[in-house]
């Protein structure tokens, strides 16, 4: 306990020391000093991720996800297709039995594990995408959400089938325990447990990087945006932003103070809802616009249209996003979606597959259409191609705007009133990604080091410590560390997936079998 | 002929829907049914820790239901020589009502009203069965 305790002010007082460092050292800013400090830390990490191949600027991570998502569209039969109905009605809850009402529904695991899901990436990370890679990363976005829904189902199934039930009734489930357990029964122990761990590690970071730091970043970029933007009294000053979030999430998950993380969690689909009408509704008036923009999306997704990089930078970063977005294949829901209770695993592999679909076919899809058809980006009117900013590495922008920023001044264009509710909706997905990344982590964490009391409360001072930092860093930097921990992740868990997906197939056919023979019939008429 | 039954929806504070279904049970030599239903919807948002604490909890919330509600409450019938069987459930009361009054082939079930201005407005449990109830239904007011 003690020890415990003295290491936990010892991690504190180096924090503080190292804040205080980086506000006293050299000119520049608290910010610009923070920024520089942890970028020289993570920098080896991530050009290790983005390596490309020999001779070409393609990440070998990237083509990583691409095999496996269409590997398992086609090893499971497009399920994503055939099995989209019978998703919906587990959600609705035709096939729950009364008798076990009372436990975690489909829909309730759907829901929480989509508050993880549904955060910056969906506003922020589109337009990085779009700014960089052009329309045409629409295209591959979207296709990369179709198909990652396969590998959200695999891991989905393989969640709950291996999680682990303690005697007292909580439950424990995702990556760490289908590699160690599911591999073990394989006759591949050892391999099952090294993997588990370093997942943990890479789910530990991730949880720091995309489900904190990118969030934190974005929601400071929102709050700038608002208040000002370049005279803005908090222009420059994340860390400011960055410690009254810090605190917020502070009082959820150390003092577990439940009512903050309800409340935000309830709005949140409310807030989802107000963003895809506004959206819609800008799409509706700008209907002229609309056929224009979907050929700009299709032919700019095999062209580039002049985009640096063409074709393949357009997959890259529409890739890059849309799995940013909805982390299939990356493990982090399969934690979430293993509370279900069924005996049926595979039926919660069916529901997830929902997730990449709300996620980024619905919900990215209408932020690239509102960017597209809003004109932000800026293109030549002679030859129609988009105008390149060397300088700042993405297409011209009004500003120079990219991240939360272009989508904001993308929906400002129709609704002038819309960034100051985007700031608050960006502010809640924030948070509430924030909260359910901080689960993952947790569990991770505590697989690696064991349940305890101040074990844990370690974790979520780091993790409060890191909100800090990201709000305080500039965009890109984070931008690659976050993909970075985030792929690290997909990395290690796809290849479990690979060794585990006869046993989901198996779990699906005899689940379909069961469904057409009548075996398992619908609860409700 | 085979008893009949009568099926109880008792919220663990209707005391006057108890002594009436007695009454009534007695007179007809009908046997009791009484269901308890926590009120839950599937619907609801969980955060994660809840959701993975939530097995544990509703074993709690059931257990402490049937030692505080149900059982006093099957003892209390059964010492006036009427026989009763009961259950603890989750979910939507009238919607669990109605099912059980199914399932168990009851021929009349007997509930409260709530005086509560919520369900004065909007209708409680007890407009609920009056609606979708396929057996006759008597409220004890």
């Amino acid at each position: 306990m003690v020890p415990t305790q003295r290491a936990l002010l010892r991690l504190l007082a180096l924090t503080m020391c190292f804040i205080f460092h980086a506000a006293t050292a050299n000119a520049g800013t608290i910010d610009e000093n923070i920024n520089a400090a942890v970028a020289s830390v993570t920098g080896p990490f991530v050009s290790f991720i983005f390596s490309s191949f020999p001779g070409t600027n393609f990440p070998w991570i990237v083509l990583w996800l691409i095999i496996a998502a269409t590997i398992f569209t086609i090893y499971f039969g497009f399920i994503q297709i055939r099995g989209f109905g019978l998703a919906i009605a587990l959600v609705k809850g035709d096939y729950s039995k009364p008798e076990e009402a009372g436990e975690v529904s489909h829909f309730q695991a759907l829901t929480t594990a989509l508050s993880g899901t549904v955060g910056l990436g969906n506003i922020a990370g589109v337009a990085v995408a779009i700014s960089i890679g052009g329309p045409g990363a629409t295209f591959w976005m979207i296709m990369a959400g179709l198909m990652g829904m396969a590998s959200k189902f695999t891991e989905c199934t393989l969640g709950v089938k291996y999680r682990n039930e303690y005697p007292d009734g909580t439950v424990s489930g995702g990556p760490m325990y289908y590699l160690s357990k599911g591999l073990a029964e394989k006759g591949l122990a050892p391999l099952g447990r090294v993997l588990a761990v370093i997942f943990a590690i890479f789910c530990i970071l991730g949880s720091f990087g995309g489900g904190n730091m990118f969030q934190a970043n974005q929601m400071h970029a929102q709050v700038v945006n608002v208040t000002g933007g370049d005279a803005s009294y908090l222009n420059g000053q994340g860390w400011l932003t960055g410690l009254v979030m810090a605190a917020l999430v502070f009082s959820v998950i150390v003092g577990g103070i439940k009512s903050i993380a309800r409340f935000a969690e309830r709005i949140v689909p409310i807030m989802a809802l107000i963003y895809l009408a506004a959206g819609l509704a800008i799409l509706i008036r700008e209907y002229q616009q609309i056929p224009q923009a979907l050929s700009e999306i299709v032919e700019g997704a095999f062209t580039g249209l002049g985009v640096a990089g063409g074709m393949v930078g357009a997959l890259i970063q529409g890739f890059r996003r849309a799995a940013f977005s909805n982390e299939a294949g990356v493990g982090s829901a399969s934690i979430a979606h293993a509370a279900v209770r069924t005996n049926e695993p595979v039926t919660e592999g069916f529901v997830s597959l929902l997730e990449p679909f709300i996620d980024t076919v619905v919900i990215c899809t209408m932020t690239a259409l509102v960017i597209n058809v809003s004109g932000v980006l800026q293109s030549d009117p002679q030859t129609g191609l988009y105008i390149w900013n060397a300088a700042s590495g993405h297409i011209a922008t009004a500003d120079n705007l990219t991240g939360v920023e272009l989508t904001s001044r993308a929906f400002a264009t129709a609704f002038d009133w819309f960034p100051y509710v985007l700031a608050v909706a960006v502010i809640l997905f924030a948070f509430s990604t924030m909260i359910s990344w901080s689960y993952y982590g947790l569990k991770a964490w505590t697989y690696l080091f064991g349940e305890g009391k101040n074990i844990e409360l370690t974790y979520k001072v780091l993790f409060c410590v890191f909100v800090i930092i990201g709000a305080a860093m500039n965009l890109s930097a984070v931008i690659d560390f976050a993909d970075a921990a985030i792929f690290a992740m997909a990395l290690i868990n796809i290849i479990g997936l690979y060794i585990l997906m006869p046993v989901v197939k198996r779990e699906m056919n005899s689940y379909l079998a069961r469904i057409k023979s009548g075996e398992v019939r619908k609860t409700k008429a | 002929m085979p008893q009949s039954l009568f099926l109880v929806a008792y919220d663990g504070t209707e005391t006057q829907v108890v002594d009436a279904a007695i009454r009534f049970a007695k007179r007809q030599g009908a046997a009791l049914f009484v269901v308890h239903v926590l009120e839950w919807s599937p619907y609801s948002f969980l955060t994660q820790e809840e959701l993975a604490q939530r097995h544990k909890v509703r074993q709690a919330e059931l257990a402490k239901a049937e030692e505080v509600v149900m059982r006093p409450l099957l003892a209390k019938i059964r010492e006036e020589g009427v026989t009763a069987e009961g259950i603890v459930r989750h979910g939507n009361p009238a919607d669990v009502i109605v099912a059980l009054a199914k399932e168990k082939g009851a021929e009349l079930i007997l509930g409260g009203r709530s005086n509560r201005l919520s369900d004065r407005v909007f209708g409680g449990v007890a407009s609920g069965l009056a609606q979708s109830s396929p057996i006759p239904v008597m409220i004890i007011p």
